[in-house]
């Protein structure tokens, strides 16, 4: 695919889905879709560290959780607004990432994979300890009303740009998941990209080429934390509440690798099919069977995939495609 | 050019190298020997930085390379292939020596050449055209271990440190890998040091021998020297 090609059908999409907030009128879509494109971010962040460098995260949703609270934060503090709370969760988690990067990247295999997710454990209990944003009971986030950018009105009944929050979410969620995407085939196409790949493949061998493993593993960690952190930001205003539980669930961690594993790692289409496959399959399970099927779903999946199609759908695709010729 | 100074690096209570000193010179051939866990690779290591907690120091070109780590040491121009070799998996043969061209060479030092130039020019060298855009999972034994050679070649190194690039060869394949380096050190004047089991390599390709024992120098001299001194008879074979 061009660059070219490549950005045209992106910003396409985005007036996609600016028009569907427009036309399409129930508003069950709109909160499913932002369910679906979280998912497909946070895999799209996870497979940074874990897909292009092969460091496997356990704790993205301490990230997701801190993302979430740095804007509980921001919003108890100065009031601020949903973009600037976007922009705080962004922020603080790759502060965070930079530092757990810097702490842990030095050590390999499962032993990353346990620092991550004690960051996890350590995160959700300093949150639970702390009252200025709910402690364990969690805090409620009301929606300011009319808000306003650069004079024109964001959300509104009338001559607004969206009718209701939902919608404004919904294609923010968009934007970041675009963005997110071209991040990501950014990185993958570039001089740090091919760095990180070698160094995935052998780290002794990279460094010994001129690779500054260490330094090219603290930029992906970084960049994978903050994406994360973005979409924690977003979260408290979608789910108008916000406790631990929800922030730093495990699911979210489990979510975030599953789906990059299931749809592939080597590039970003891995993951956003990964996330568009099995979000939309949970999202019906969770209409039609019973939301704690979710989780089942995703466990049979991987199960079956790391089994039968260690390179995922990707992987598939392109084994059926060579077999062609 | 490349000076070692007291050099030691113990793993817990063993001694895997004692009190190394040792000079090479510029354009240097040297010979590295010694029986299997004599510290050949230990050395090298610390050489190339991959370890860095050894005491004593290295000195390359003068500059003390105690504090740096190995990308920058490859980027001074030291450059080592592995005894094991590690390619880089998802990559095809071309790519593998687009990074260290990318990563370690200065642009002045590409002289206005492309690096996709410069890798061609070393697949063609080193006679792997015929595998340029394929995985390395396809490649055969002498070819992985050219791969290897060629990779560390891509650094522009003024040293190239060779482990054990003739490992499971066989007679007419080591002959290739001998000639590709004598020519690449008669061409580039770049300083060899190798380090190998097969003696008949190892000897006719070195101006000069060492040999390792437990951590120590036992011998260093010409390959005629150091193969009739009786401590380097002893090592090999007992007494």
């Amino acid at each position: 695919m061009s660059r070219n090609r490549f950005y045209i059908i992106i910003g396409a999409l985005l007036v996609l889905s600016y028009l569907a907030t427009h036309f399409v009128d129930n508003q069950y879509y709109f909160f499913a879709g932002f369910a679906i494109l979280q998912l497909m971010v946070m895999a799209l962040a996870w497979n940074i560290l874990g897909g292009y460098v092969g460091y496997v995260n356990f704790g993205s949703a301490a990230f997701f959780g801190l993302g979430a609270y740095s804007a509980i934060v921001a919003l108890n503090l100065f009031d601020a607004s949903l973009f600037a709370q976007i922009i705080t969760g962004g922020c603080f988690a790759a502060l965070i990432g930079f530092g757990t990067g810097y702490l842990t990247l030095r050590l390999r295999g499962v032993y990353f994979a346990i620092a991550t997710l004690a960051l996890l454990v350590v995160s959700e209990t300093l949150i639970v300890n702390w009252e200025f944003v709910g402690g364990a009971a969690g805090t409620y986030v009301l929606p300011k009303k009319n808000p306003t950018i650069l004079g024109v009105l964001v959300v509104g009944k009338q001559n607004a740009l969206f009718d209701n929050y939902k919608e404004l979410l919904f294609f923010l969620m968009c934007l970041i998941a675009l963005a997110t995407i071209i991040i990501c085939s950014l990185v993958e196409n570039s001089k740090l990209g091919r760095g990180l790949a070698a160094l995935r493949d052998s780290e002794e061998a990279a460094e010994s080429m001129g690779v500054p493993t260490l330094r090219l593993k603290l930029f992906a960690t970084t960049l994978s934390a903050s994406i994360m952190g973005v979409t924690g930001g977003i979260f408290p205003y979608y789910m108008t509440f916000i406790d631990p539980l929800s922030a730093f669930n495990l699911d979210i961690s489990v979510n975030a690798l599953a789906m990059p594993l299931i749809g592939g790692t080597a590039t970003w289409l891995g993951p956003v099919l990964g996330a568009v496959v099995l979000g939309t399959l949970q999202q019906i399970a969770t209409v039609t069977i019973s939301s704690e099927v979710n989780l089942l779903i995703v466990g049979l999946f991987l199960v079956a995939f790391v089994i039968f199609a260690p390179s995922g759908f990707l992987g598939l695709i392109e084994k059926y495609w060579k077999r062609g010729d | 050019m490349l000076e070692i100074k007291n050099l030691s690096k113990n793993f817990g209570g063993f001694t895997a190298l004692s009190d190394i000193l040792l000079n090479v010179e510029p354009g240097e051939r040297l010979g590295l020997i010694g029986p299997n866990g004599s510290g050949k690779t230990t050395l090298i290591n610390c050489i190339s930085g991959l370890i860095q907690d050894y005491q004593g120091e290295v000195y390359f070109n003068g500059e003390n390379l105690n504090s740096l780590v190995a990308h920058k040491r490859a980027r001074r121009g030291i450059s080592r292939s592995f005894q094991i070799p590690k390619p880089f998996t998802s990559m095809t043969v071309r790519q593998n020596l687009l990074i260290p061209l990318e990563y370690a060479v200065r642009a002045d030092d590409l002289q206005g050449i492309s690096i996709e130039e410069q890798a061609d020019k070393i697949i063609d060298d080193l006679d792997l055209n015929e595998k340029s855009n394929q995985l390395t999972s396809g490649l055969t034994q002498i070819e992985m271990r050219k791969l290897e050679l060629a990779r560390a070649m891509a650094v522009k190194p003024k040293v190239l440190i060779s482990d054990e690039a003739m490992a499971g060869l066989s007679s007419s394949e080591v002959d290739d890998i001998l000639k590709i380096l004598i020519t690449l050190n008669e061409t580039t004047r770049i300083t060899i040091i190798m380090i190998e089991h097969i003696m008949r390599a190892v000897m006719s390709f070195s101006e000069r021998v060492i040999c390792l024992d437990a951590g120590r120098i036992i011998a260093n001299g010409t390959p005629d020297e150091v193969i009739k001194t009786p401590a380097v008879e002893k090592a090999y074979l007992g007494e």
